[in-house]
């Protein structure tokens, strides 16, 4: 629903950055974050609303920062690209394939380090599989055995390029057993079973049995980067885009859900309250001073000591 | 008789199409190279012309298929390898730096390694930290690599060709907000050098210099100093390997007066290189100190109210240059933004994508 608003509203001209849409992808997020605690990590890469959301993101700090406000999660510096929340241990975003991947595992063995050890997580997509740094990063953590989960969302597009002129066909979650680690897969847009993909590899990291590769099979619906749909790039077969909208995660969630005695109408009063809250985070947002021009020259080396 | 008009990346994709069509060793590749939107447009349909052996996509492996590229021009072909955004050519950095650049030298000229790169700097939108930065110092300062940043259409096409001809590896610097400006371009093949400067209007009082969509800022610029009964000198630096010294200090010597604009940060960058290049009689001529434009040292920021803050325009440099005059009461303030409109895209023609 909130990307649904921000497609919605992102022709008026407001939010002015490259923005990434989750939808079709809203299964991964929600069945990882239900194992994760407060001080556990995440890191995620350019399609992170989905992520930072399902952490315990502030809304309002997202919606805020993509109008490019001052009251934005990163004061309105990083846009869309570029989310931050340290209350939920959200610990950021960032557009380069696999650049935050690395830098995930570095959490997990500070964690180590000051024997205080967190479950990190570290979101990156099809594509990133593909760069030096997703290798060079799952080889050091299963040498040093830390507790990273590597969540995978194959999409089958690194934006308009497909799976077959980038990869040999064989399985992403394959990769996982060149690197010493257990590797596992699943349907990406059924929630409980990502849900079960990640209690096992949840379980393993906080157990001291180091890092998993987990890949989730799903499909961005909307184009790569803007509000709208792209069926009529001809990249990708519009039959393909329609069998996986059938497979929507939230049509699976809900006929489940049916059957547990969840019907329309508590459906109907939860879209109820999360309109309002969006309707509310996009008042703050719009609401919000733009930064002055001071900020232009804050921040540059980090946190000012008093 | 009417010379015909190309767009920018218009002109890039013809350079490309014979190219390709004339020299069997050239091939294309780059991530969205045969895409739907083909790199803004430069690479559409050159696969179904060329085929797929020729114009060819890539995994997001951008150091890898760097030393790919590279190991196939050491065997005689001519890659053309292209970034969509200068800031995933930041991973392509080592097999640049160490290995292409210094291939020809440490194996004492043994080989070549004709690599030609395409990198796009991206600005506007919020494209911010990871999408708009401008690192043709980083290139620059490497031995053994060429590096041009050509502004008009006809360069663009002229350059492009020259650099796959280049038996060195360079580096082709293509500014996103020049993608849609027109000009006049040849329909035969044709060779800009790499190593010179043009320049782009005479004056006698100023001498601006700038690269890339900077120089199109000087030459309004320009405009705004003509205004004022100023005549400027505008000189495109296009090549950054080497500075056209000779270009520079002609102009100087003459005018006395320099604003150096770059589409970069100063500190370290083109600005200072072009002002320690110029020859001693042009440095003599000075009668004030040179000036830099370029961005101040932070990264770019995504919202609009600080982004419009980050990048100099028109007015600053036609102010620079009054200053060096001793003339900035005559010129007018820089005209303040309207209330909810932003100076974030290059015009309103322009809908993207970025």
């Amino acid at each position: 629903m909130v990307e649904q608003a921000i497609s919605a509203r992102y022709g008026e001209g407001e939010m002015r950055c490259p923005t990434h849409l989750c939808v079709g992808q809203e299964a991964p997020p929600v069945g990882v974050s239900a194992h994760l605690l407060a001080t556990d990590i995440v890191f995620s890469g350019h399609r992170s609303h989905g992520h930072y959301l399902a952490k315990g993101g502030d809304l309002k700090a997202m919606l805020a920062e993509m109008y490019g406000r001052a009251t934005g999660c990163a004061k309105g510096k990083g846009g869309s690209q570029h989310l931050v929340d340290l209350a939920c241990g959200f610990m950021g975003s960032a557009p380069i394939l696999a650049s935050t991947i690395p830098v995930a595992v570095g959490a997990a063995w500070a964690g180590i380090m000051a024997g205080e050890p967190r479950l990190v997580v570290s979101y990156l997509g099809d594509g990133a599989t593909e760069e030096g740094a997703f290798h060079e990063a799952l080889n050091f953590a299963a040498v040093k055995r830390l507790p990273v989960v590597f969540v995978c969302e194959n999409n089958l597009y690194s934006v308009h390029s497909a799976m077959d002129v980038r990869q040999p066909d064989r399985p992403i979650h394959a990769l996982a057993a060149g690197h010493g680690m257990p590797g596992l897969h699943g349907d990406g847009n059924d929630v409980e079973a990502v849900h079960a993909l990640m209690g096992e590899a949840a379980d393993r990291a906080r157990g001291g049995g180091g890092p998993t590769l987990i890949e989730l099979h799903t499909y961005r619906i909307r184009e790569h980067c803007g509000p709208g749909e792209d069926g009529a790039l001809g990249y990708r077969d519009q039959a393909e885009i329609d069998v996986w909208s059938l497979r929507d995660p939230l049509a699976i969630c809900r006929a489940k859900l049916s059957g547990a005695g969840f019907g329309p109408e508590d459906e109907e009063s939860m879209r109820s309250a999360i309109a309002l809250e969006i309707e509310e985070a996009f008042r703050f947002a719009r609401a919000s001073p733009y930064p002055e021009a001071e900020a232009l020259t804050t921040d540059l080396y980090g946190i000012a000591r008093a | 008789m009417t010379v015909r008009q190309l767009k920018y990346f218009q002109a890039l994709h013809e350079a490309q199409a014979q190219l390709l069509a004339s020299d069997p060793r050239v091939y294309l590749m780059g991530l969205g190279v045969p895409g739907p939107t083909g790199i803004f447009g430069t690479t559409t349909g050159l696969q179904e012309r060329f085929g797929a052996d020729r114009v060819l996509d890539m995994p997001s492996s951008e150091n890898g298929m760097t030393g790919v590229a590279l190991g196939t021009a050491l065997m005689g072909r001519r890659p053309i390898l292209v970034h969509m955004r200068m800031d995933f050519a930041v991973l392509s950095m080592e097999p640049l730096v160490n290995q292409a650049a210094k291939w020809a030298y440490m194996y004492g000229g043994a080989m070549s390694a004709p690599l030609t790169v395409r990198i796009i700097i991206g600005r506007g939108w919020g494209q911010g930290p990871q999408h708009s930065q401008s690192l043709q110092s980083w290139f620059a300062h490497i031995p053994g690599l060429k590096v041009v940043m050509p502004t008009t259409p006809h360069d663009a096409k002229g350059m492009l060709i020259a650099a796959v001809e280049d038996e060195a590896p360079v580096i082709i610097l293509e500014h996103r907000w020049l993608y849609g400006i027109s000009g006049p371009v040849p329909e035969a093949m044709y060779r800009e050098p790499l190593d010179r400067a043009v320049v782009r209007r005479a004056g006698r009082h100023v001498t601006l210099v700038a690269t890339s969509y900077m120089a199109l800022e000087s030459l309004r610029a320009a405009d705004m100093l003509a205004e004022i009964g100023i005549e400027a000198e505008v000189i495109d630096l296009r090549s950054l390997t080497p500075i056209d010294a000779e270009t520079l200090g002609a102009s100087v010597a003459k005018t006395g007066h320099l604003v150096v604009s770059d589409t970069s940060h100063c500190p370290f960058g083109v600005c200072a290189e072009a002002v320690a290049c110029l020859p001693d009689a042009a440095f003599g001529a000075l009668k004030a100190r040179p000036r830099r434009i370029g961005l101040p040292q932070v990264p770019t920021p995504t919202t609009p109210a600080l982004a419009d803050l980050y990048y100099p325009t028109a007015h600053d440099i036609a102010l620079a240059a009054a200053q060096s005059l001793g003339a900035e009461e005559r010129l007018p303030p820089r005209p303040a933004l309207p209330p909810g409109q932003w100076r974030d895209t290059p015009d309103p023609s322009f809908t993207g994508p970025y």
